[in-house]
């Protein structure tokens, strides 16, 4: 391990002490904090040279960015337990046999998910609900097990303090998922987020104007492309954390971004930045990210003494990292800028052009690069659009159009996303919030959804613009806890910090709605 | 000229189209894109779109007024001996939408419209697919164009679209079965039912509008009738009420959708602002009168 200085010892001490004295950080927030700051102090991993001025912090300069992951991890970031294999099979360490009833499956889901580790502590993935559920639902009188799964989704609210937090329902009809869906459209909570997988030619039309009526009350669930993603990762995906397809009984073990607009305003021209600038920076973060894989696979112990692991709810070979990126707009703005050339992105077609360009060489050089212990994915890194995070400034998620610079039209908004979302099997998104004359015909929604999936989108959420419940970015937020937030008051969820910081600099208040 | 020839059937005749919303949510059922027709043959006193109602006359008032320099005169030459008459041009490139022309015409009309004819109209709309499931034409009253609208659906059939008319009921449909032929459905307004009544909200009877609501009925392309409840003009309940038995020997009134729209302010010409809007528990109480009519499927907006 390598030594640091008494200045960062002493800069961290007084980090410490802030933590501990926070008005407004809960217990939990604290403790996890506290975590971070301890773990900051270490220096083990193999970094590549060059990486420590593309990763410093310096607003408008920073070119990767490795999301909070600290400097040992000793997790993955991202954990998608097989359920299905607990709820058969039970826990030696948790000390469960299989539950025997409904009442027992909906217990033995709260006692796993405060043992399911992420980079925040709290699990990503809660479980596709429906089908969980749906061997124990005719055991009970439909009223009984509505009043208990809104019991359970709201011990998950309260209990779970993040909505990274995601369930899955869909593409099939069940009797569970419908109660889910109900619950949720009553409760209007944050957590746990929800996608619902859609196929038009398996999910009935009555069912998934059910799942978009409640999308409208409460933001979630949000609709995934299930053929799409289902044909990339095959049908045993999931969607974890905010939107991110990963592989069932595996997960991510890591998560870093190209923030592409500040990598843009190191290059001369668009030449310069596709021959010189991208192509250096693209490579130490492929190499950076695979220090880190590396050293969670080979050093941290992890999989050799996690009971997920040792109980076979997880397999090391599922797993695989996800390379993401953010600004995509504003590297070709600004590179349209250095060419001297007035089309911005998403609104003129060269600049769209010019960001397909783009994509295509993340692309293949993702496609070139031989990730570490990603056999699940084909021994390369899954490309990942990133929905931003609460600090981030002037920087808009993945391949979104800014916020404020929407076409006027939805229909040319979705036809540019059309452009983008097939580069990210590991996940994207777009969110429109609507009028409240689209709430009353859910069937519009309905066509736009079938459209677009038919056009290679992958993902998108709606919401109704005066629902209290929002998407943020990828993870949800109720209007009224932000306020109480702004108000200097504790709140119980940790994203309601985030969702603060992202309304404040990145307007996601102030969304084009539809 | 052989004898089909002597039935000159109209093709390719242009309309004048007042706007085209690509997704529209409250045009009918799901996602569709709405076309609106420049021109109407009635005046109702709350028509909340009054600059729909006729053509431009190229008075230029407009032209002056537009901040946006989106407007201009031009001379045009006529067919007779050289001489010339003024046009006002509308340039959507420059067009702000900022209405500021509309309200300074004195004349009902707007300078805003293009002409088009059933192939522009159709590459418009092909622009949403796949993520509409239909077309509604609007207006105005689109059924002064039953040619162009036979076109344009006919058309719009060939490539799966669910076909509506928005129509204030004023031509008579049996008059034309080639285009009811490719109509999905018809959503119908029945202003008033009483003659009287109707003469004081819209300036004419409704002996047709009655006749075309009994022959879609009959027909099975009523897809949706509506009534914009004012108060001050008529009873309402007493529409609704009439409207359930007049329309009963001609189709299954449980399943026909009656919407019911409270009278609002917004766009309506100044000197008809003078009505009072009805509050939502006036319109819950009428949604109970529909229901004792026999309407099942109510639409309150």
């Amino acid at each position: 391990m390598r030594a640091i200085t008494m200045d960062r010892v002493e800069s961290t001490r007084q980090e410490i002490l802030n933590i501990i004295t926070s008005p407004t950080l809960t217990h939990e927030q604290k403790l996890t904090n506290l975590a971070g700051q301890a773990d900051s102090l270490l220096e083990v991993l193999d970094l590549p040279e060059g990486l420590e001025d593309l990763l410093a912090p310096v607003e408008g300069k920073q070119c990767i960015c490795d999301l909070f992951e600290g400097h040992a991890p000793m997790r993955p970031r991202y954990i998608v337990p097989d359920y299905e294999k607990f709820m058969k099979e039970g826990s030696k360490f948790l000390q469960l046999e299989a539950p025997k009833d409904f009442f027992e499956a909906l217990n033995h889901l709260l006692i796993m998910y405060k043992h399911v580790p992420s980079i925040t502590n709290y699990p990503v993935y809660v479980g596709a609900l429906d089908k969980l559920l749906e061997p124990f639902i005719d055991e009970v009188d439909e009223a009984t097990a509505k009043k208990f799964i809104k019991m359970f989704l709201v011990h998950v609210d309260r209990t779970v303090l993040d909505s990274f937090s995601h369930a899955n329902l869909g593409p099939e009809e069940t009797k569970a998922g419908r109660i889910i869906l109900e619950c949720e459209e009553e409760l209007e909570q944050a957590v746990p987020n929800i996608t619902f997988k859609y196929d038009a030619d398996v999910t009935p039309d009555a069912y998934a104007i059910r799942a978009i009526q409640t999308a409208l009350k409460s933001a979630k669930p949000s609709f995934a492309n299930h053929k799409m993603f289902a044909g990339e990762l095959t049908e045993d995906y999931v969607i974890a954390s905010c939107y991110n397809g990963l592989r069932y009984g595996g997960g991510s073990y890591t998560l870093c971004r190209l923030i592409l607009g500040n990598i843009a305003k190191r290059a001369e021209n668009i030449k310069d930045f596709k021959d010189r600038v991208l192509p250096y920076v693209m490579d130490i973060q492929a190499r950076y990210m695979d220090a880190r894989v590396r050293f969670i696979v080979e050093d941290s112990g992890f999989f050799e003494n996690h009971f997920l692991a040792k109980e076979g709810f997880i397999h090391r070979e599922k797993f695989t990292a996800m390379y993401g990126l953010v600004g995509l707009a504003e590297a070709v703005n600004i590179l349209m800028e250095k060419e001297g050339k007035n089309g911005r992105y998403g609104q003129d077609t060269e600049a769209d052009a010019l960001g397909v360009e783009i994509m295509e060489q993340i692309r293949a050089f993702n496609d070139n690069h031989d990730a570490p212990y990603c056999e699940a994915t084909g021994g390369h890194y899954l490309l990942h659009a990133q929905v931003g995070i609460a600090q981030d400034v002037g920087i808009t998620p993945g391949t979104r159009i800014p916020i404020g610079e929407e076409p006027e039209e939805l229909i040319d908004h979705l036809k540019h996303c059309s452009l983008f979302h097939k580069y990210f099997p590991s996940g994207t998104g777009d969110i429109f919030p609507v009028e409240v004359t689209a709430s009353k015909n859910p069937e519009y929604i309905l066509d736009i959804i079938k459209g677009a999936f038919r056009m290679d989108l992958r993902y998108l959420s709606f919401h109704d613009k005066n629902s209290d419940v929002i998407r943020v970015t990828g993870y949800l937020v109720k209007k009224s806890e932000l306020e109480k937030f702004k108000a200097g008051q504790r709140v119980l969820q940790n994203t309601t910090h985030l969702g603060t910081g992202a309304a404040k600099n990145g307007h996601i208040l102030e969304r084009k709605v539809r | 000229m052989d004898r089909k020839g002597t039935r000159m059937k109209k093709e390719n005749i242009k309309v004048p189209v007042n706007r085209i919303i690509p997704f529209s949510a409250v045009d009918g059922p799901g996602n569709r894109t709405a076309v609106f027709l420049q021109g109407c043959n009635l005046d109702c006193k709350y028509c909340h779109n009054p600059e729909t109602r006729a053509l431009c006359i190229h008075c230029g008032a407009c032209v002056g007024k537009c901040p946006a320099g989106a407007l201009s005169i031009v001379q045009e030459p006529t067919d007779t001996m050289g001489a010339k008459k003024s046009r006002v041009v509308f340039d959507p490139a420059k067009c702000v939408a900022c209405d500021t022309c509309i309200h300074t015409c004195k004349h009902d009309a707007s300078p805003r419209i293009q002409w088009m004819n059933a192939d522009e109209v159709l590459a418009e709309i092909q622009k949403q697919m796949p993520f509409i499931r239909g077309v509604t034409v609007s207006g105005g009253e689109c059924m002064l164009y039953p040619e162009f609208l036979t076109e344009l659906f006919a058309k719009c059939k060939e490539l799966g679209l669910h076909t509506l008319i928005d129509s204030n009921g004023m031509v008579d449909f049996s008059l034309y079965p080639d285009l009811l032929a490719v109509t999905d459905g018809v959503m119908l307004d029945i202003k008033a039912f009483r003659e009287e009544d109707h003469v004081r909200v819209t300036g004419s009877t409704n002996e047709t509008v009655l006749q075309n609501a009994a022959f879609l009925a009959g027909e099975d392309k009523l897809y949706e009738i509506r009534t914009v409840v004012v108060r001050e003009l008529f009873d309402p309940a007493e529409v609704i009420v009439s409207i359930a038995e007049f329309l009963r020997p001609f189709t299954d009134i449980g399943r026909l959708r009656y919407k019911l729209i409270a009278f609002r302010p917004f766009g309506v010409r100044e000197q008809y602002q003078i009505y009072e809007s009805p509050d939502a528990s006036y319109m819950q109480q009428l949604r109970l009168v529909a229901l004792q009519a026999g309407f099942k499927d109510i639409v309150i907006i």
